[in-house]
C-alpha cells in the first residue's frame, strides 16, 4: 500500500516496502539528492533531516514512521535561521569537497532553532556527530556561531 | 616569472553549439592556427554574447579548491569580479586538456592542478582580453591602448560596449601569440583574501549533483560482494534469498572471480539483495595474515639487510656512525589506512551512438578512457566523461587499475550494455575494500659527535610499494626503488651528512594507492620524530637545531627554514608556555610546498591530550586563493591528525576487522580547538596545498606528546599508549 509522506510542503504517494529508510525514498523515489549517503549506520549525519523540525538521520529512519509528519530536507528549508546559517556558511567559505554540507547545514538550522546563542561547547557537543573529512570543522564551529551573531543582529 | 608553458600559441574557435561565442586557450603543440582540428585545440574560457563569461575547469574538484583557483586565473585577467566568471568541468580529452606535469594525460593529483594551469589559464583570459579590446578599438575608430576593459564593459572616448557585444568580432580578430600578462602588482583578484568560492551556493543547497546522485531514465543500480580477503577467488554462490528482495532484478558472477555483481531497481534494493546472497571464496591466493604477522613481517624486514639501496652506502654510513659519540635509534611502524571519502565510490556507465558515457567525480580522465576501452573493446575516443562534483578524494578516486570504473564497466557489459549502470560502493564497501595507504615500517640510526651534530644517519624503509609493477613504474621506479616509499627521507632538504637510505618491498595481495601526501604520510613522521630525539638528545631547541642543517644556502633550504621561522614566530614559540601545555613543532617539504606546523596540546599522553591551537606556516609560490590555501592546510592538518590520532586497518586471518564510521572513527569538531595559517607572500610559481599540510601534523602533534610524555613511533596513538579527549 503507498505510504504519504509530506516533504517539503508537498505530498507524496510513495510505493515502497516498510522497512525502506527515509534517506532512500527522498533520493532514488523522489530525486532530493542534497540528503546524502554517506554511512547508512547513523554515524555520519551526511542524511540529516527535519522530521517536525528537528535533525533525524534519514538512513534509519523507516517510511512507515514519518507518515503523517512534516519532512524538510536541505531543498526545502526555509526559515530566518535556515537564511542565517546560508549566508555565514558563505561569508566563511566553509565548503570543500560538500558532500556532508546539507546535513551539517540541517543540523546547525536545528541546534540554532533551539537556541540561538549556543557557545562552543553547545555548538560542539550538537555538532559532534557530524562528520566532514575534508575537516572544515573550524569553519563550521564559526559559521554557527556568525549565524547566530546575524540572528541577533 | 618564467614557465615551461610560456612559448605555447594561442588558437580559438567559436563554438557552434550555443550561439555565437569567443571560446580561447591555447595549443599545446607549434603554432598550427585554425587548422579545424578539435584535437589541436584547447579552450579554457568561453564568453557567450550575454556576455557570460565561464571558466573550462580541466581538473576535477574534490573540495581542493580548483574550479575557484582557475576561475580566478581567467577573472584576473579578463579584469573580472571573481564572481562573474562561472565554472564548468571540462570533458575527457587530453589533447586539450592533459595535466602539462603528467606528460599525455588528463587528470588531477600530486597536488598539481594550480602549478600546471597557472601560466596556461592566465594566458588565456589575457588572450580574451586583447581580442575583445582589438574588436573595440576597431569598430570605434580608436587605439587600442585606449579601451579599456574593466567588469565586462569596454570603454574608449566616450563609447561604451558590453564584452557580449563584442563576442562576434572579438573570434575574428587574430590571436595573440603572447598576450600580455597582469603585472602581479596589478592583481586585484589573485591574492584577494576575501574571494568566495564559486561552489558555495551549490553546495549549500542540495543543488550541486555527485556522481552519487545521478538518476538517469531507465537507470539500474549494481553493488558487489567483494571476497573478505585481499586476494580470494569466488567459488560459488547462492542467491535463493535475494529473489525476495522487492526490486532485485539478478546476480551473476564477475568474470574477474572478484565477486558476485547483484543488480537491483534502485540503490536500497541492490544493498538489500547483496545482504541476502552467501558465497563461498577460494582463499588459496589470498592474504590470510593478521595484523600481528604482518606488523612482526615489516618490522623484521627494516632490521635486516635493505633490498634495495635508495642513497649512500650502508657500509659506510655503518662506519660513521661506529665513530658517533652516540646513536639514537627507533622502529617505526605505520598501519594501512582507508581513504574513507565522504562519497562512497561510485560511478554511471551510459551507452551513447558511438559508444558510452561514464558519469564520474572523475579524477584521471584518461586513465578511465583507458581502462574502459579495454573492458568495452570500443575505441578510446567514444568513451565520453561526464565529470561531476566529486565528494572527496583524497587519492582513492584515482588508481592505476581504475577499479571502480572497471568494476562499472563490467556492471554494464554484463547487463547487455544498452542501460545506464550506476555501480555504488557502500561505506563498508568502502572501509574493508582495499587501495590503502599500504602499512610501513621504518628503522632509523643517527650517530652524533660529542658536540650533538649529526655524523651519520641510516635510515631503513619497508612497505608495499605504489606504483611498482603499474603503468608509471617507469617513471617513478629506478634501481629497484619506487620512489613514493622514499620520498621526503632521501631527497630531504636537510643538510644530513653520511646518510644511507635502504628499502625492502613487502609483498602483499591486499591493494595500496596514494593516499592523501603518498610517502610523507610516514617518511615526515619519521624524520621529523628523529630531528627532534636529536635535539632532545643533546639538549637542543628543536626549531634552533633543525636550522642548523637548513643553512646551505639552497633554494629549498631558505624556504624550508622561511616557513619555519615564521611558524615558531607566530607561534611565539620562544615565549613562555601556560601551564599544563607542550608544544611540538615539524617541518617538511612535499609536493614543492613547503610546511611547518606547531601543535600546543594541553594534558599529557597518559591522562588525556587536548589540542589547543595549530600554527601553521606555508610557502605554496604566489598565494592565489588565500583562503583556499588556509583551507587547505586546515583539511590537510584534520585529516592527518585524525588518522595518526585513531585510525589504523587492521586484519584477522587476512579479514578486515572495521566496517564503517563506528570503527574507523572520524575526526571530530571537537578534536582541535584551533588552526591559524599563516601564508609566506611568496613570489615563486604557485605549487599544491591539496597534500602538503598532512605529513607534518602527526609528528608535530607526537613532539608536543613527548616533552611530558612518550615518544610515539607506533600508530595509531589512541591504540598505543596516548588518551585522547
Amino acid at each position: 500500500m503507498p505510504t504519504s509522506l509530506n516533504i517539503n510542503g508537498q505530498t507524496h504517494m510513495v510505493d515502497v516496502p516498510d522497512g525502506t529508510p527515509l534517506l532512500w525514498v527522498i533520493r532514488d523515489e523522489l530525486k532530493l539528492t542534497g540528503t546524502k549517503f554517506g554511512c547508512g549506520v547513523a554515524a555520519c549525519g551526511a542524511c540529516t533531516v527535519h522530521v517536525d523540525g528537528e535533525p533525524v538521520r534519514s538512513c534509519q529512519t523507516y517510511v512507515e514512521d514519518v507518515e503523517g509528519t512534516e519532512i524538510t530536507t536541505i531543498e526545502g528549508v526555509a526559515s530566518e535561521v535556515a537564511s542565517a546559517v546560508k549566508q555565514a556558511w558563505n561569508e566563511l567559505n566553509v565548503v570543500q569537497c560538500g558532500y556532508c554540507q546539507s546535513g551539517q547545514i540541517m543540523s546547525a538550522i536545528g541546534l540554532l532553532s533551539e537556541n540561538r546563542t549556543p557557545t562552543v561547547d553547545e555548538i560542539e557537543n550538537y555538532m559532534w556527530s557530524n562528520v566532514c573529512r575534508c575537516a572544515t570543522y573550524q569553519r563550521i564551529r564559526t559559521a554557527v556561531q556568525r549565524a547566530s551573531e546575524i540572528l541577533e543582529a | 616569472m618564467t614557465t615551461q608553458i610560456s612559448r605555447r600559441n594561442f588558437l580559438k574557435s567559436v563554438s557552434a553549439l550555443s550561439g555565437a561565442a569567443l571560446v580561447v586557450g591555447f595549443d599545446t603543440g607549434n603554432a598550427l592556427a585554425s587548422t579545424g582540428n578539435a584535437a589541436e585545440f584547447t579552450p579554457f574560457v568561453r564568453i557567450t554574447t550575454d556576455g557570460r563569461v565561464t571558466a573550462l575547469i580541466k581538473h576535477f574538484e574534490c573540495g581542493q579548491g580548483t574550479a575557484t583557483g582557475l576561475a580566478t586565473l581567467i577573472a584576473e585577467e579578463l579584469n573580472l569580479p571573481l564572481d562573474q566568471v562561472e565554472i564548468e568541468f571540462a570533458p575527457a580529452d587530453a589533447a586539450r586538456y592533459r595535466n602539462l606535469l603528467f606528460g599525455s594525460i588528463q587528470g588531477t593529483g600530486g597536488s598539481t592542478a594550480m602549478a600546471n594551469s597557472y601560466m596556461q589559464y592566465r594566458q588565456a583570459g589575457a588572450a580574451a582580453r586583447e581580442m575583445l579590446v582589438a574588436a573595440a578599438a576597431e569598430a570605434w575608430g580608436v587605439p587600442a591602448n585606449s579601451v579599456a576593459l574593466a567588469d565586462g564593459q569596454l570603454t574608449a572616448d566616450g563609447n561604451t560596449a558590453q564584452i557580449g557585444d563584442f563576442v562576434a568580432s572579438a573570434s575574428a580578430q587574430d590571436v595573440p601569440a603572447t598576450p600580455r600578462l597582469k603585472d602581479p602588482s596589478e592583481f586585484s583578484v589573485i591574492g584577494n583574501p576575501d574571494t568566495r568560492r564559486r561552489d558555495n551556493v551549490p553546495k549549500t543547497n542540495g543543488s550541486a549533483i555527485y556522481a552519487m546522485d545521478l538518476h538517469l531514465e531507465n537507470q539500474i543500480v549494481a553493488v558487489i560482494l567483494r571476497s573478505p580477503r585481499f586476494g580470494g577467488t569466488l567459488a560459488s554462490f547462492d542467491d535463493n534469498a535475494a529473489v525476495d528482495v522487492p526490486g532485485f532484478i539478478r546476480a551473476t558472477a564477475l568474470p574477474t572471480g572478484a565477486g558476485v555483481l547483484v543488480y537491483g531497481m534502485n540503490t536500497w534494493a541492490a544493498l538489500q539483495a547483496r545482504d541476502a546472497i552467501v558465497a563461498e571464496w577460494d582463499f588459496s591466493q589470498a592474504e590470510n595474515r593478521g595484523s600481528d604477522q604482518i606488523k612482526a613481517d615489516l618490522l623484521a624486514a627494516v632490521n635486516a639487510d635493505a633490498e634495495f639501496d635508495a642513497k649512500g652506502s650502508a657500509a659506510e654510513t655503518a662506519e660513521l656512525l661506529n665513530g658517533a659519540a652516540q646513536i639514537i635509534e627507533r622502529d617505526f611502524f605505520f598501519p594501512y589506512l582507508a581513504t574513507a571519502t565522504m562519497e562512497p565510490l561510485t560511478c554511471t556507465i551510459a551507452p551513447t551512438e558511438t559508444g558510452v558515457m561514464l558519469y564520474d567525480g572523475c579524477q584521471s580522465p584518461t586513465g578511465a578512457q583507458m581502462a574502459l576501452a579495454a573492458v568495452l573493446q570500443i575505441p578510446q575516443e567514444n568513451i565520453e566523461i561526464t565529470t561531476l562534483y566529486a565528494g572527496g578524494t583524497f587519492g582513492r578516486r584515482s588508481t592505476q587499475t581504475a577499479d571502480y570504473q572497471v568494476e562499472a564497466a563490467l556492471a554494464f557489459a554484463l547487463n547487455g550494455g544498452q542501460q545506464p549502470v550506476k555501480l555504488v560502493w557502500s561505506r563498508e564497501d568502502d572501509i574493508r575494500g582495499g587501495y590503502y595507504r599500504p602499512a610501513v615500517a621504518h628503522k632509523v640510526r643517527v650517530g652524533l659527535d660529542e658536540g650533538g651534530r649529526i655524523v651519520g644517519w641510516d635510515h631503513r624503509v619497508t612497505g608495499k610499494p605504489i606504483f611498482k609493477g603499474g603503468p608509471f613504474d617507469a617513471f617513478v621506479v629506478k634501481n629497484g626503488v619506487d620512489s613514493s616509499s622514499v620520498e621526503g627521507v632521501h631527497d630531504t632538504p636537510y643538510d644530513i651528512p653520511g646518510q644511507y637510505v635502504g628499502l625492502t618491498d613487502h609483498r602483499s595481495p591486499i591493494t595500496v594507492n596514494w593516499w592523501r601526501s603518498v610517502g610523507h604520510t610516514h617518511t615526515a613522521y619519521v624524520m621529523e620524530t628523529m630531528m627532534d630525539m636529536a635535539a632532545a638528545a643533546v639538549g637542543r631547541d628543536p626549531v634552533e637545531y633543525r636550522m642548523e642543517y637548513l643553512n646551505g644556502g639552497t633554494a629549498d633550504q631558505v624556504r624550508m627554514a622561511g616557513v619555519l621561522r615564521l611558524a615558531a614566530e607566530k607561534s611565539d614559540w620562544n615565549g613562555p608556555v601556560v601551564e599544563g601545555r607542550s608544544r611540538g613543532v615539524a617541518v617538511h617539504k612535499s609536493f614543492g610546498t613547503f610546511v611547518a606546523e606547531v601543535f600546543e596540546i594541553s594534558g599529557d599522553a597518559e591522562d588525556g591530550v587536548v589540542i589547543e591551537r595549530v600554527t601553521c606556516a606555508v610557502d605554496c609560490g604566489v598565494p592565489v586563493n588565500p583562503d583556499v590555501i588556509a583551507a587547505q592546510m586546515e583539511s590537510g592538518i584534520g585529516y592527518g591528525i585524525g588518522h595518526v590520532m585513531r585510525n589504523e586497518i587492521t586484519f584477522t586471518d587476512g579479514e578486515v576487522d572495521q566496517f564503517n564510521f563506528p570503527d574507523y572513527e572520524s575526526l571530530r569538531i571537537s578534536d582541535i580547538r584551533a588552526i591559524e595559517t599563516h601564508i609566506v607572500n611568496s613570489t615563486e610559481p604557485p605549487t599544491g596545498v591539496g597534500e602538503p599540510s598532512t605529513p607534518p601534523s602527526g609528528p608535530a602533534l607526537a613532539n608536543a606528546i613527548a616533552v611530558t610524555g612518550p615518544r610515539v613511533t607506533q600508530l595509531p596513538m589512541a591504540a598505543n599508549g596516548v588518551r585522547f579527549f
